[in-house]
């Protein structure tokens, strides 16, 4: 069962590494598609890729690793990204963070217990006149307070992963 | 056909919800009112301008008007397009009609010191339509370029424009492409590369920019490409902008489809294609040098220069480089000549510069000034004033390499040279303005932290260089500073500076030697008085109630994200000190100003 599981992870990763073409230069690229599919960059992943590729896994993993976008440990099935650059924190996105970190009972850097949310710091994502601003996975929310991040929160847990306006 | 329309659009964060019920409503109105077939309804999705507004224009008739609501929408359509009287309420004039964007938007407090050509057709066009464009003298420049010129007559008008480029460094564009131009090539592969790696700190500009107007990017992209010998192109963007990707992603498509971009492009030997790369979340990629590295699929760390990327770029070819705004210009110095975009701005800056205006001012957005224009008119006249009547402290422009700008130099002109000689830079466009209740060394430690973080490690001054300085910063402001400390800042600052191999580390200390510069005796304040007098550093303040204030209200300890409140109702309420993280949230809360911040 073990192996025939490890086969299909090999021949999909196999798949994904061909529809970019089998070359060095497209690796990060590889890397996102892959990311963004299992959620996380596990070993297996990476030497996969880097047999692949036919390039040494250390090099994958230097690769995987630089980026703060790549991850190589799991992650929630929502990571929130708070901007913490200068605008947003003079708008107050502490409270924010408090506010998350309460809710979700986890701190900054932390994945909550049942594995759906990851709380993080990002930098500025050009909503600076929005702010203070957020990303869900690649939702975007802006001119947040705390009622408004508990509401969106709640609305992710509840399994509903749309835009809130 | 309809004689008239009706232009409605949104501020960009302003509820979608209520714009469609405008337009439902606007529609509904004409319908009863017999108007459907000669008053058409446009969308034009969201404009950058106004915050938290709707804004309406009649065309061809040029009038504006702000505050749109229902009533509005009567009048006008009861008033002026039965009874022909124009409706006077929130409208705007229009006065400087040379400029486009005051054709359709007219003259208002907030647009008349402004210039917009980088954002011509931002909030004008639709961007998602290839004919709007084209409506808008689209590809034009293009069309104008593949008929009368030849490449080195392109650089030669670029030349004339005086164009420098807008991602930081000011370096002429003109320069940037004859070298490109010149470079000779193993394969004749060359390459255009447009960095829209925006990563500045407070800075919007160019995501702004490719959603109000991607095809003017693509436009530009092919333009540089003609003149340099490339028939490739890329774009590096931010993954954090996805709106920005499936808009330039959806403009690609339809250039190819139209014959803009791809083989024998209108119907010449040109050919020109642009693929799109997603950076993922690494600042230190936006340096062109990492920028490369990351397309080529590495680990994004600078190289040294030269070579320059001009002469040995993407996969060691000559390519050549710039970035979101400059590459904007680029259509209307072609279509208009180098002559006519060099008679705006000052004698070594020409051209105009959009900037990303954010902070304590009351209108924020993105603004586009003629080069020259100075930060006072910035702030007084088109941001309206420091917001909720505060006092001024200082505006940060350059990002994490510029610096904060005080009161004095409020005079000084936007341009290149002012802004390095006033102590910052132009950097990409952030604008921060800050009121009196930023503290200055924390605002320092904001950015150095930031520098230090996104580091790429590779060398030591830079990565362990800022550690120092941020660990001193840390402790100043937990009030355990020493006299020496600001003289060790600066002595490293300035290693830091000089031995630095990259952009990041060689601006990483400016901020703090610019805050040390106007701000001295801030930082002196905390280290020798222990004290924050902007009440930002949390080690130097706590959060108290006053005893013949408090009702017991329990207000604040139902905010306290902590529960560190505690009290009966209607009785004295006390803050336990070793548990409050001092978040403020009682201090903003309690309507009976009992609780102090000391
Ligand atoms: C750390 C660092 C970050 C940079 N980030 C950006 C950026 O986000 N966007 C940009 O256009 N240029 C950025 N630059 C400048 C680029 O290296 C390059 O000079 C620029 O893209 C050239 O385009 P231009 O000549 O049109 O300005 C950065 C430079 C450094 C050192
Ligand atoms: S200066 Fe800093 S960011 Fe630049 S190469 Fe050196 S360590 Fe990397
Ligand atoms: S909110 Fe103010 S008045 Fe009410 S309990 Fe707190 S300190 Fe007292
Ligand atoms: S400052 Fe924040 S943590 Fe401290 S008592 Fe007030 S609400 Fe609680
Ligand atoms: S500072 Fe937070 S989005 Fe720019």
């Amino acid at each position: 069962m073990f192996r025939y599981q490890e086969e299909i992870l090999a021949n999909e990763i196999k798949s994904i590494v061909e529809k970019y073409g089998n070359k060095r230069e497209n690796l990060l690229r590889i890397l996102q598609e892959l990311n963004d599919k299992y959620n996380y960059l596990s070993e297996q992943v990476l030497q996969n890729v880097a047999s692949c590729l036919k390039i040494s896994p250390s090099e994958v993993y230097g690769v995987a690793t630089f980026y703060s976008f790549l991850n190589t440990k799991p992650k929630g099935k929502y990571v929130i990204r708070v901007c913490k650059t200068i605008v947003c924190d003079l708008n107050g996105k502490d409270k924010i963070i408090n506010t998350i970190e309460n809710e979700l009972g986890i701190k900054v850097g932390e994945t909550t217990k049942d594995g759906l949310f990851t709380l993080e710091y990002t930098n500025c994502m050009g909503m600076c006149n929005q702010g203070p601003a957020m990303l869900i996975n690649n939702d975007i929310y802006y001119n947040l307070d705390p009622e408004k991040v508990v509401e969106i929160i709640e609305k992710y847990a509840r399994g509903g992963d749309s835009n809130v306006d | 056909m309809e004689e008239k329309y009706i232009l409605l659009s949104k501020n960009f964060g302003y509820q979608q919800s209520k714009l469609n019920e405008i337009v439902e409503y606007t529609k509904k109105k004409l319908a009863e009112k017999n108007l459907t077939g000669k008053v058409a309804v446009k969308l034009r999705l969201d404009n950058y301008y106004i915050n938290e507004q709707i804004l309406l224009s009649i065309l061809p008739d040029k009038l504006h008007y702000t505050k749109v609501d229902f009533k509005l929408i009567d009048e006008i359509i009861d008033d002026y397009l039965i009874n022909g009287k124009i409706v006077e309420r929130n409208r705007f004039q229009c006065d400087e009609l040379l400029n486009r964007f005051f054709e359709n938007f007219g003259d208002y407090n907030y647009f008349n010191k402004q210039l917009r050509l980088t954002l011509r057709n931002c909030g004008i066009i639709d961007p998602e339509s290839i004919d709007d464009y084209i409506l808008a003298d689209g590809f034009k420049a293009l069309a104008k370029m593949l008929t009368k010129m030849k490449p080195l007559d392109v650089i030669e008008e670029m030349r004339k424009s005086g164009l420098r480029g807008r991602g930081g460094g000011g370096y002429p564009t003109y320069i940037k492409w004859t070298n490109g131009h010149r470079a000779k090539s193993e394969t004749g592969q060359k390459y255009i590369i447009c960095n829209a790696d925006e990563g500045d700190p407070g800075a919007f500009m160019d995501r702004s920019t490719i959603e109000g107007d991607p095809f003017s990017i693509i436009e530009g992209m092919a333009i540089a490409g003609y003149a340099v010998g490339a028939d490739k192109g890329y774009v590096y963007i931010r993954a954090e902008y996805p709106l920005a990707i499936k808009r330039l992603e959806n403009a690609i498509k339809l250039a190819k489809e139209n014959n803009f971009l791809g083989k024998n492009i209108l119907g010449t030997n040109f050919n020109f294609e642009i693929d799109l790369r997603l950076g993922a979340g690494a600042f230190v990629c936006g340096e062109e040098t990492a920028l490369i590295a990351s397309i080529e699929g590495r680990r994004g760390t600078p190289r040294p220069r030269p070579p320059y990327p001009s002469i040995k770029g993407l996969f060691g070819c000559p390519t050549v480089i710039n970035n979101v705004e400059t590459l904007a210009n680029v259509p209307v110095i072609i279509l208009d000549g180098g002559d006519f975009f060099a008679r705006i701005g000052t004698e070594q800056s020409k051209g105009t510069k959009v900037f990303a205006l954010a902070g304590k001012v009351n209108n924020t957005g993105l603004i586009e000034i003629p080069m020259g224009t100075t930060i006072r008119e910035i702030i007084y006249n088109i941001g309206g004033g420091i917001a909720n009547n505060r006092k001024f402290k200082a505006v940060q422009t350059g990002g994490p390499s510029g610096g904060c700008i005080p009161e004095d130099f409020l005079d000084t002109p936007i341009d290149y040279d002012s802004l390095i000689h006033a102590g910052s830079m132009m950097g990409s466009g952030g604008m921060i303005v800050m009121d009196d209740n930023t503290c200055m060394v924390d605002v320092s430690k904001f950015f150095l932290d930031f520098t230090q973080n996104e580091s790429c490690g590779k060398c030591t001054p830079c990565r362990e260089g800022t550690k120092r300085m941020l660990e001193i910063l840390q402790r100043i402001t937990e009030g355990k500073g020493e006299l020496d400390d600001i003289e060790k800042l600066e002595r490293l600052g300035e290693t830091i500076k000089l031995s630095s191999l990259c952009g990041l580390g060689q601006s990483a200390p400016n901020p703090i030697l610019t805050a040390l510069r106007y701000f001295r005796e801030e930082f002196e304040e905390h280290i020798k008085d222990k004290k924050c007098r902007a009440h930002i550093c949390k080690k130097l303040i706590e959060y108290f109630i006053l005893e013949d204030k408090c009702i017991g209200c329990g207000a604040c300890k139902r905010k306290c994200p902590v529960n560190c409140i505690s009290g009966e109702p209607k009785k004295l309420h006390t803050i336990d000190q070793s548990k409050c993280i001092k978040c403020g949230a009682c201090f903003e809360t309690c309507k009976f100003n009992a609780i102090i911040q000391r």
